[in-house]
């Protein structure tokens, strides 16, 4: 089933020493100057609006893109723009080592696709994943692959629940 | 079968399905909220997908304001509007902008009881913790479904035990207690987990000190924590909730499992801080560098209580805060403010200089109460010093006696100097 696939060009998420940063929180995915938005065109420009060295995001990346980032991230508030304005972006899923629990649940929620990838570091590290590299990811299969380099990784299923929603759109239309 | 654990025991009372870590079930909820942050956006998915129909039951159904309060901007006072439309047309209750912090507010007025279940647009609705109930934060998504069907999806957490064991000598209070616990166990540990806390140490702790400690399960990770009641716990929410009788407690069985059990010896425990950029940095004042401070803050969920306030009032009555360093203190509720009233420490603080402003999320809702400038040092009893929270500045976290020590010599300090 080809909306349980999703084929993109990578964004790592990197500190200086480029390491995917962890605990990227939402105040640092969507700032709290900006909550009073509720239109979900509206929110793209402000995404990591907050987090150093990746305020001009918006600008650089393109619809389609996947992002990749440390462990923890989305932690902090229950705000449900830090996932909307990934998907205002045209953002196509998030891959990351983990993630606060209730972000994880405003992206399930919504049937934006999130990904688990454990030890995700290594991809960059030792694997040698570099920015906009094209990947493609099956849901289904559990199966990340790397169309630059060839290389194939196992990755998290998605749940059941998580698979019922996205095949419905979003919780609120199951 | 082995015996349950807290979160499991709450869950099973809420649901009809078998109740095991990691299985995802449908449970039923006692209350939603949303706030005037999440809350406009829960009206909008209302209306887009459930046009014309009822809340699930409208005495459970719950604005709760305060974050801005009142709405600093046109577009804030827009948002709390169409969320008051919307409760008059369906039936809700507003604490409107003069309430307070949402979970203090369906505390005290006797909404939350033991093994409760109750969800809203806030990551600190696990404060609820502290009255043994499964609060939970969720996005405006969720909020939207629970107020329709009043049920949500959940996967059971599993459930790691925490005995806080040792011998300190020092005088600590239940903010220092809590970052202590955060800067060993830091964000990974309990991640994604219920959480139970043993010991005497934690056991001993009253309401607003379990209120204290448990609202920063949030900056560890977790998704709940629990303490056991000591005698006067329940008596403690009778009085704060403003009723006759509070269901009995909550407790886990002898033989329930866990994920992991984690001994934690705090003996060195002192005056501590979170420095920034993270609530897991935890620093002990004795190692930390001469910090000069231009902002104090007392309040929020964690330390808003009238507790809190009259340790400050302790430490300032009759005394000047340094020159060039401001202070300001937000009550978490109306109630709050009323007994800081009652008990007439608000002129002393004023004296000393603070600043009192209305009850509710103050600090945290980008500059309701000021902000720090680019560089500029605050100490604040929140629970979150991320960059850019309040401020361009540096946010160090600690106890209300730090806070109010620190504004009265200019520097970080846990004794007058
Ligand atoms: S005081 Fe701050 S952390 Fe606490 S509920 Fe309000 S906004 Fe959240």
């Amino acid at each position: 089933m080809d909306e349980f696939k999703v084929k993109g060009k990578v964004w790592l998420i990197t500190d200086n020493n480029g390491d995917l940063i962890n605990d990227i929180d939402t105040d640092q995915i969507f700032h709290n100057a900006f909550l009073h938005i509720t239109e979900i065109s509206e929110m793209g420009e402000h995404t990591f609006g907050n987090l150093e060295g990746w305020k001009d995001f918006p600008e650089k990346c393109n619809p389609g893109d996947i992002v990749f980032a440390g462990s923890n991230f989305g932690s902090g508030s229950s705000r449900q723009q830090a996932v909307d304005c990934f998907e205002a972006l045209g953002i196509k899923a998030i891959v990351a080592d983990s993630y606060g629990a209730i972000y994880k649940r405003n992206a399930i929620n919504s049937g934006f696709p999130i990904l688990t990838f454990n030890q995700i570091n290594n991809l960059v590290k030792e694997a040698g994943m570099k920015n906009r590299d094209e990947i493609e990811i099956d849901f289904l299969a559990g199966e990340l692959k790397n169309i630059s380099s060839g290389k194939i990784f196992k990755i998290d299923l998605f749940s059941k629940v998580q698979k019922d929603i996205m095949e419905k759109g979003s919780l609120l239309t199951i | 079968m082995s015996g349950k654990t807290v979160i499991e025991k709450i869950f099973t009372n809420h649901s009809e399905e078998d109740i095991s870590p990691g299985k995802i079930v449908w449970i039923d909820l006692d209350v939603v909220t949303a706030r005037d942050f999440g809350g406009p956006n829960v009206v909008k998915n209302f209306n887009n997908n459930y046009e014309g129909q009822s809340v699930f039951d409208p005495s459970k159904v719950f604005f709760t304001f305060d974050l801005t309060v009142p709405p600093k901007t046109i577009q804030y006072a827009n948002n709390q509007m169409i969320c008051r439309n919307f409760a008059k047309e369906k039936g809700i209750k507003v604490f409107d902008i003069d309430k307070g912090i949402g979970t203090h507010t369906l505390i005290e007025n006797g909404l939350v009881q033991s093994g409760s279940i109750v969800v809203g647009t806030d990551s600190h609705m696990n404060i609820l913790g502290a009255v043994n109930s499964f609060g939970q934060g969720m996005g405006d998504v969720d909020i939207t479904f629970g107020f329709r069907y009043g049920r949500t999806w959940f996967e059971v957490p599993a459930t790691v035990k925490v005995n806080i064991k040792g011998d300190p000598s020092y005088d600590y209070s239940a903010k220092d207690l809590v970052i202590k616990v955060l800067s060993i166990l830091k964000t990974d540990k309990l991640l994604g987990k219920s959480v139970e806390f043993y010991g005497e140490l934690i056991k001993k702790l009253n309401l607003p000190e379990r209120i204290t400690f448990l609202s920063m399960i949030t900056e560890m990770g977790g998704i709940v924590g629990f303490i056991p009641f000591n005698e006067n716990t329940s008596n403690e929410i009778k009085e704060m909730a403003g009723l006759d009788k509070v269901a009995p407690e909550i407790k886990a069985d002898e033989d329930a499992s866990y994920f992991e059990i984690i001994d934690l010896d705090i003996s060195d425990i002192e005056s501590m801080v979170s420095a920034p950029p993270y609530p897991h940095n935890g620093v002990k004042i004795s190692d930390l560098d001469k910090v000069y401070v231009d902002f104090g803050f007392v309040g929020s969920c964690t330390n808003g209580r009238i507790e809190d306030l009259l340790k400050v009032w302790a430490i300032l009555k009759g005394k000047k805060i340094k020159e060039g360093v401001q202070l300001a203190i937000v009550p978490a509720t109306v109630e709050v403010y009323k007994q800081a009233f009652e008990k007439g420490i608000l002129k002393d603080l004023l004296d000393a200089g603070a600043i009192i402003s209305n009850p509710g999320c103050g600090g945290c809702a980008q500059g309701h109460i000021g902000m720090t400038g680019k560089g500029e040092v605050m100490v604040s009893t929140g629970n979150r010093n991320f960059p850019g929270k309040q401020g361009d500045g540096f946010n160090y976290l600690t106890s209300p006696e730090v806070v109010a020590y620190s504004v009265l010599n200019g520097f970080i300090s846990d004794r007058e100097l």
